[in-house]
């Protein structure tokens, strides 16, 4: 699948998107910020404050427990400061 | 309906024209427009999430049109690098009454706050940093309800 990153998540984890293939453990949004996390310091510093981290499957807003299963695209963001 | 996501300037002027242009029907065209504010910063990028940024507000837009009789809605929201004085943002909205023009276009301010993916960067003397999310923009996104996903 597919990651996408923005705004200072991007700037942490030092690149905007990546291919991963995670381990069929890790089933839902808040299990791959777990995995994601172990890659790498830069990883660690962009999720230390997971609860805070927005995420989206597909481009729809989904919260930490959403199934991952079956997506294409998942992205990672903060809070949403435009308007 | 029109939602664009685009680095260029909009003209007001012509895009309520559009929505009003040769329509009896509308009585009533409401438009705001964020502005790039000078508190200090020399300038602010926003970023967004291509093709979500869209997909997000078209929901939106969707959405307001099943609480308010609308004829028409425009959402322009502009990324890349701000001055103050820019516009960054536009909702119009028309409808027979102003009613449903105004309710709708507060609504989907509210929303594009919370929920759409932009996130700005101010350039200041001390050097670059994100704006952070504002607790008021998620009570005010929050107090029009019917929207489960909607609550962080």
């Amino acid at each position: 699948m597919k990651l996408l990153y923005f705004a200072w998540v991007r700037e942490r984890i030092g690149k905007p998107e990546e291919e991963i293939d995670p381990p069929a453990s890790v089933r839902t949004v808040a299990e791959l910020v777990a995995w994601l996390s172990g890659r790498g310091e830069e990883y660690a510093y962009a999720f230390e404050n997971g609860h805070v981290i927005r995420a989206a499957i597909d481009r729809t807003h989904v919260k930490p427990e959403t199934a991952i299963a079956g997506a294409r695209e998942i992205a990672f963001f903060p809070p949403m400061t435009g308007g | 309906m029109t939602v664009r996501i685009q680095r260029e300037d909009f003209d007001i002027a012509a895009e309520i024209a559009r929505l009003s242009h040769g329509r009896h029907e509308v009585g009533a065209v409401a438009t705001f427009t964020g502005v790039c504010r000078d508190d200090g910063i020399a300038a602010m990028t926003l970023e967004h999430y291509p093709g979500m940024a869209e997909a997000e507000i078209e929901r939106h837009v969707e959405d307001a049109r099943t609480r308010w009789p609308l004829l028409g809605v425009t959402v322009i929201h502009r990324f890349g690098r701000m001055v103050p004085g820019d516009n960054i943002v536009l909702v119009a909205t028309a409808a027979s009454h102003r009613e449903a023009a105004f309710g709708a276009a507060e609504f989907l301010m509210d929303y594009l706050k919370t929920r759409a993916p932009f996130w700005k960067k101010e350039e200041r003397a001390g050097g670059t940093g994100w704006v952070e999310a504002r607790g008021a923009d998620t009570a005010a996104a929050q107090r029009w309800g019917g929207r489960p996903e909607a609550a962080e």
